[in-house]
């Protein structure tokens, strides 16, 4: 089933009864990787949780339209979601082969590990247990993590943080080829993604 | 491997690895079943007496050592939100977790229980029971267990909240547990067995649901 697009309606997001925005539409397409931006508190997580099914909207609806059907239900929605969160989901005493082996199960996932681990540079910590790991390479082995799970909208959160250049240019390259082969990106950052994106603000 | 058994097999292998909590467990439930004669004294026939009741609060205080880390590391790393938009429903998802804090808890605790038995000079009808009895019942402490630990989640030190939801709700396992134990040393037969299977049972098909709506509450959080 192909994602055609996501779209939100008058989004308002409450959080512990402070209003943190209101009136928020979005629609993207596939091929397309919207960049959100704003200051600290603007609510970019919360979009961004919302759009996974994780926080309901205080009003307003958030659809995927698929080739087939229109999926409005949270917890459907979280079914085309890859995510990439501010944390990297790495368990100190798990290596990054038996990390991206259990992710690549649960997610029903191919389970072509070792090549993902040499395409984002972790080939030599591969059996290394992640408690040694710096956060900049925990953050590769949640880009790989999120590439290896293959979900057609991929929501990122700070995806360049911690990264070195390298990485950074990493990222960027994940995401285009992503939204080449006809996914979604949707990314709150606070920096330039280094890509072709779609820009918006959150007040 | 299917996305239970993976999620699973995670689970034992994270508890059962340096830092992880099915040793401590047992440490704990061996520790406390020896200092209980130690304080009551050398009365064979009183020790007999106790064992069974001794055995069961011991038994569910080790399980209940590791219940408050049973969701915590991964809400905290992040793993939690990719897991739910894993292809494992949440309510699978906390029943594999049940299943693997019962499997390095629960299950190791009744494999050891015989040996701590002798302790108590437990007379010989009182050993299958014992085992028995702790086999049938520890399902329902983690089951209760992940309820509550889904519930105080995110609670700052949830953990210390986190008995006061369990152990009322583990009464009727300790009366009937304990009482199975106690009723085969005194030569009683009583239904105690078959009212902790029932319980234990009804515990374990309910837990997995409460759970994952708990788990959603905190996810929305």
């Amino acid at each position: 089933m192909d994602v055609r697009s996501v779209s939100a309606e008058n989004l308002t997001c409450l959080r512990g009864g402070r209003l943190v925005f209101r009136d928020v539409n979005l629609r993207i397409e596939t091929g397309q990787v919207l960049s959100l931006e704003g200051p600290n508190g603007a609510g970019k997580t919360s979009l961004l949780r919302m759009i996974a099914g994780f926080l309901a909207p205080a009003s307003g609806a958030i659809t995927i339209q698929t080739s087939e059907t229109k999926i409005t239900e949270g917890e459907e929605r979280g079914k085309f979601a890859g995510w990439l969160g501010h944390a990297d989901g790495a368990k100190p005493q798990m290596t990054p082969r038996e990390t991206l082996r259990f992710f690549a199960d649960v997610y029903g996932a191919r389970d072509d590990i070792d090549p993902k681990l040499d395409e984002v540079g972790l080939a030599r910590v591969r059996d290394l247990p992640a408690q040694y790991l710096s956060a900049g390479q925990k953050k590769r082995l949640a880009l790989a993590r999120l590439k290896l799970c293959a979900r057609p909208v991929w929501l990122l959160d700070e995806p360049l943080a911690a990264l070195d250049v390298e990485g950074k240019a990493l990222a960027a390259n994940f995401i285009r080829e992503h939204c080449a082969s006809g996914g979604i990106a949707i990314a709150a950052t606070h920096e330039p993604l280094g890509l072709d994106a779609i820009r918006m603000q959150l007040a | 491997m299917s996305a239970f058994w993976a999620m699973l097999v995670r689970d034992i292998r994270l508890a059962t690895r340096a830092g992880g909590s099915a040793f401590l467990a047992l440490a704990f439930f061996a520790a406390v079943a020896t200092l209980v004669p130690l304080g009551v004294g050398s009365d064979l026939a009183l020790l007999a007496r106790i064992a069974g009741g001794v055995l069961w609060v011991g038994a569910i205080l080790a399980a209940l050592l590791s219940l408050d880390r049973l969701f915590q590391p991964d809400f905290e790393d992040g793993s939690l939100d990719v897991l739910a938009l894993s292809a494992l429903p949440l309510e699978a998802l906390s029943f594999a977790k049940i299943a693997a804090h019962w499997i390095t808890t629960g299950l190791a605790l009744t494999i050891l229980s015989p040996l701590l038995g002798l302790l108590f000079g437990l007379p010989q009808q009182g050993y299958l029971p014992l085992v028995a009895s702790l086999a049938i019942g520890t399902p329902a402490v983690s089951a209760i267990g992940a309820i509550a630990a889904a519930l105080t989640l995110s609670i700052r030190r949830g953990g210390l909240i986190l008995p006061f939801i369990v152990l009322p709700l583990l009464a009727p396992a300790v009366i009937f547990g304990a009482s199975a134990v106690s009723g085969a040393v005194e030569g009683l037969s009583s239904g105690a067995l078959g009212l902790l299977t029932a319980f234990s049972f009804a515990m374990t098909v309910i837990s997995p649901f409460v759970t994952a709506a708990a788990l959603r509450l905190n996810l929305a959080g």
